[in-house]
């Protein structure tokens, strides 16, 4: 298990590391290798060129912006998930890191690593289309933005060109009165999901649902947004027969995997059973902080 | 500055690229491919066989180390990457001949049968009580969960780690 050969260059700045993957036949980015130094070793992956972006300290951050939060593409997990502001504005996306591997594992790992890699049973894909979250994309042509609804095709595949880098990831910040869960199944902790559904509930004073976002990781080849469970949900009073109707059409709408770590019909039943407790966790929450507690 | 290191083609030996880090307290200056993890430059090159290597992509735990303070999985990163950084290792715990509080604890409550997973453990378990001082039984496995462990069915090592713990806390 030792990687094949390749150059290794340490980029100097975006422009430099823009440069570098366009530069050579088959660059590689190089974030916090949690996923490409292990596909490098097994040689699923042999790049010609890496080009490392660690010492890139202008990717990392975590700051407010016109009512959205941008985190930069090289902000490590552990950075987001313990951040006063993620949790305070975004605590969906702070509520789902806590799922990604191990601390060991989050120490290093990135939020555009992350989304790069665009693993379907990932949480942070998965977060961002339900947040509809927007990319922005840097390559020799310049800048672009694509909304996290139009950016993961399938698996491992994304609107990423070779020789694009993603260097912010931007985050509507989520309206008062609102509650979050994740539920997530998998055969040991830290694992990739099986199945986990993320789900950001806004419900009025008034006791009715105002807005809903609901997205499922491992259900399909892609993260999925679960807008006919949210269209259920909104304008309901989420009573346990909305929630569990919901997660049904969630349910409905997956077409999972079927593969050595469950069958597509187990993962499918499941999605029903995380669909309902997630909304129902989310909205008992969104209730308690309007009832101020 | 821009520094491009040139490897090599398919087969051929890349060149070497000259790697400075400070290991224990030491500071190590030797060269290596870029292809080199960091897990095999400290145990080959540097003679640091407490890392451990039992999977080699990820998910075992074993080459747990520190990385400026924070712990990383060393074979999930390249030697290169880690130049100018300073590295903690197993055999950086003990001082002055004087077990480490986790290390004497897991001795004390058998932490280890094979002790192949030991120094990854103790790593871990390092920054889990600086993190959480005062962690359930519950938090440690959650925390050690990432760590496997072939012989002790963990129950053990738990417990070295509650008894390690209030020994690490600061005095109040
Ligand atoms: C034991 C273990 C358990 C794990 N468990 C989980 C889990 O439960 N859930 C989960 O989601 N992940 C899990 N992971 C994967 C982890 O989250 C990775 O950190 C993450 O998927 C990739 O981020 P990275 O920064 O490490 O990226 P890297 O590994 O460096 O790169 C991953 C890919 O993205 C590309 N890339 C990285 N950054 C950019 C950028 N800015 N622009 C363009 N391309 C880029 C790289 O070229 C590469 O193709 C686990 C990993 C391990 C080892
Ligand atoms: S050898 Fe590094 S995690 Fe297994
Ligand atoms: S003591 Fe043998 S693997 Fe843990």
């Amino acid at each position: 298990m030792k990687a094949a050969a390749f150059d290794y260059h340490r980029a100097t700045s975006v422009d430099d590391a823009i440069q570098q993957l366009g530069a050579a036949d088959d660059a590689k980015v190089l974030a916090g290798g949690q996923s490409l130094v292990p596909l490098l070793a097994m040689r699923l992956a042999r790049p010609t060129v890496l080009v490392d972006l660690n010492r890139l300290a202008d990717l990392a951050y975590v700051r407010r912006e016109n009512g959205e939060l941008a985190i930069g593409a090289l902000t490590r997990h552990r950075t987001v998930e313990t951040a006063e502001l993620v949790r305070r504005d975004v605590p969906l996306l702070a509520d789902a890191l806590a799922h990604v591997g191990h601390v060991t594992i989050r120490n290093r790992g990135t939020i555009g690593g992350s989304i790069a890699h665009g693993d379907p049973a990932a949480e942070l894909p998965a977060v961002a289309v339900a947040l509809d979250a927007t990319f922005r994309l840097r390559g020799p042509g310049g800048e672009r933005s694509v909304a996290a609804g139009d950016f993961f095709f399938g698996y491992l595949m994304t609107a990423l060109e070779p020789d694009e880098l993603l260097t912010e990831i931007r985050w509507p910040v989520l309206p008062q009165g609102t509650g979050c869960a994740v539920e997530e199944l998998t055969r040991r902790n830290g694992d990739f999901a099986l199945v986990a559904v993320f789900a950001a509930l806004t419900m009025g004073a008034d006791g009715v649902c105002t807005q809903a976002r609901i997205s499922v990781a491992g259900a399909a080849a892609a993260p999925l947004r679960a807008d006919n469970a949210e269209q259920a949900l909104i304008g309901s009073r989420v009573s346990a027969a909305d929630a569990g109707a919901a997660a049904d059409r969630l349910a409905a709408a997956t077409d999972p995997p079927n593969d050595i770590h469950a069958p597509a019909d187990y993962r499918r039943e499941m999605a029903a059973v995380l669909g309902r407790r997630a909304i129902q966790r989310a909205w008992a929450q969104a209730n308690r902080t309007n009832a101020g507690e | 500055m821009s520094d491009h290191v040139n490897g090599a083609a398919e087969g051929t030996v890349a060149n070497k690229v000259p790697v400075t880090i400070t290991v224990n307290g030491r500071t190590h200056r030797a060269d290596c491919e870029p292809r080199t993890t960091l897990a095999d430059f400290l145990r080959e090159d540097l003679g640091y066989t407490g890392v451990h290597l039992g999977c080699e992509h990820g998910v075992c735990g074993a080459c747990t180390v520190q990385l400026d303070g924070s712990t990383a999985r060393s074979c999930c990163m390249l030697a290169v990457q880690a130049d100018g950084s300073e590295v903690t290792t197993v055999e950086g715990l003990a001082e002055d001949g004087q077990l480490h509080p986790l290390q004497e604890a897991f001795w004390n409550r058998h932490g280890l049968q094979c002790g192949f997973c030991t120094p990854g453990m103790l790593m871990t378990a390092c920054e889990l009580l600086a993190d959480n001082p005062d962690p359930s039984a519950e938090e440690i496995r959650e925390g050690i969960s990432g760590n496997l462990c072939r012989c002790t069915g963990y129950q053990f090592i738990v417990e070295s780690i509650q008894e390690a713990a209030p020994k690490m806390r600061p005095a109040t």
